[in-house]
């Protein structure tokens, strides 16, 4: 039995078995890039949260901009026609959007499986259980620390821990799987062991930790977030750890800071390959942060044109895909098509070209200069996030941040 | 109430799909599937047939004399195929006990 299918956003840990690699070899070359198995649907960017590291685009999707029920309900079932497996319900807080029973029911209805990655704190014991009867497979909750001083500080929101503790019991209590999902980073990677914990006691199935990916928000946060090589060297000792003490209780999925790893993650299990995601706007995106690398065009669902049709033709998939775009030194590389070049994102955000070799990989020209220079940020304790909202973010008031 | 991780199988066990794990046959892709968690999982034919049994009724014994009768293989080799497929899907988490019903 093997697994065919790595989570977006862990596809950058290491994937032991590729089962997509089979699947593929089946195909013709023409055939390669079949439809993803699951997608990611960002029904909006709003949330009540503020977390520093989000992963939307800086530049984020007005409520006005947003799909409506009836075009999101055609882009499931069109998504279900194609042959996509699973639907992960995200945004933003999914939960802000009023319709969302009404979705959940309309992927249940055509046969995909429904995921919730939610922030819990907009819901309710009423509405997750109208999720369940709607059909809703699986919850992960993200959580910001283990204790309210903490996480209520990086989510910028005051009793949201707390909140999220009741929904986490609900889920389980409604019998549907939980995920604890917890971003980490320089300011909360002290309280891993008690996260890991708090999993379990939460009786959670999995628990994903995180470290936080450097773009968009958590670029400008990068200073603030960015952890110490003793702290990962500590994180991978401890996850390592638990993950055989808790091996049936607890599955860990672990996501390496790439800034100090030495080779680049496969990200998004190489790029227009096997995932993308939908845009609170309609936008069909290689990755969630892909409209951050200015001058390329993305496709809406709103336009003429299928899908399909964007997944296999559309300019933006195509930029980047396979091998035959790299430069040197990905071109002649042995682990070309291991890590595929690593992050697109990261490339641009970090080099000013999409098409460079990602800085995290050792082979980068620029690798060692941004390793030290996070080094250096890393040891220079600019505790003072900017938080994440729809005015270009707001930095911390002095005194907010004093532990 | 929440269901007991690391279940045991053994010829007396009842097993069956959790709510989360669903059993699917991919028309797309011409493969049986099972969906769960963030998970796709590619079943070979002989664990669709034999999931296909866990109905939460079904003991694994039953099952391994169905399957011994239906391919004249000798009992004991195929209970202990099917043991062994079946705890590996439970140790995963997508396969779980039918519980019994307090009288």
């Amino acid at each position: 039995m093997s697994d065919i299918l790595a989570d977006g956003k862990t596809a950058g840990a290491a994937a032991p078995s590729d089962g997509l690699a089979v699947l593929e070899q089946k195909r013709s070359t023409a055939e390669t890039f079949g439809i993803p198995l699951a997608v990611l649907a960002e029904l909006t960017h709003r949330c009540p949260l503020q977390c520093p590291y989000c992963s939307n685009p800086v530049e984020l999707d007005r409520a006005g901009a947003e799909l409506t029920t009836e075009e999101w309900k055609k882009v499931l079932s069109e998504l279900a026609e194609i042959g996509v497996l699973q639907i992960h319900f995200s945004g933003g807080e999914p939960t802000a959007r009023k319709d969302l029973v009404e979705l959940v029911q309309h992927a249940t209805d055509v046969g995909l499986y429904s995921n919730l990655i939610t922030s819990a704190v907009l819901l309710t014991k009423e509405k997750l259980s109208a999720l369940a009867d709607a059909g809703l497979c699986h919850v992960q909750i993200s959580f910001q620390g283990n204790e309210p001083v903490v996480a209520d500080r990086v989510a910028g929101l005051k009793n949201s821990h707390e909140k999220k503790l009741e929904v986490a019991k609900w889920t389980r209590e409604l019998d549907m799987p939980l995920t604890v999902n917890a971003v980490m980073h320089r300011q909360n990677l002290h309280q891993l062991s008690d996260i890991i914990q708090m999993a379990v006691d939460l009786d959670a199935d999995r628990l994903e930790v995180a470290n936080v990916q450097y773009y968009g928000w958590a670029l400008k946060n990068r200073a603030a977030l960015m952890p110490t090589l003793e702290q990962i060297e500590e994180t991978s000792r401890i996850v390592e750890e638990a993950a055989t003490r808790l091996k049936g209780i607890l599955a860990i999925d672990y996501v390496v800071p790439d800034y100090y790893a030495l080779r680049p993650k496969k990200c998004m299990g190489g790029w227009g390959r096997q995932f993308f995601n939908i845009s609170p706007a309609g936008k069909v995106l290689p990755c969630h942060a892909a409209e951050s690398i200015t001058g390329l065009e993305f496709e809406s669902v709103r336009s003429n044109h299928s899908i399909a049709w964007i997944w296999q033709n559309s300019e933006a998939f195509n930029r980047y895909r396979g091998t035959g775009w790299m430069p040197e030194p990905c071109k002649s590389c042995e682990f070309r098509e291991i890590d595929f070049g690593g992050c697109r994102c990261q490339a641009f955000a970090l080099t000013g070209d999409a098409g460079n070799t990602d800085p995290a990989c050792t082979l980068s020209p620029m690798h060692e200069q941004i390793f030290k220079q996070a080094e250096r940020e890393a040891a220079a304790h600019q505790d003072r996030f900017l938080y994440r909202n729809f005015a270009g973010g707001t930095l911390e008031t002095e005194g907010e941040h004093g532990a | 109430m929440a269901l007991s991780r690391n279940i045991s199988v053994s010829e007396a066990s009842r097993p069956k799909l959790p709510r989360h794990a669903k059993l699917k046959f991919d028309e797309t892709r011409q493969v049986w599937v099972i969906l769960a968690p963030e998970r796709v999982l590619a079943p070979d034919e002989i664990a669709v047939e034999v999931l296909q049994l866990c109905d939460g009724v079904r003991s694994v014994g039953d099952m391994a004399d169905q399957l011994a009768a239906k391919y004249a293989a000798p009992r004991e080799a195929i209970l202990t195929d099917v043991v062994a497929m079946l705890q590996d899907l439970a140790d995963k988490g997508f396969l779980t006990e039918a519980r019994e019903k307090t009288s």
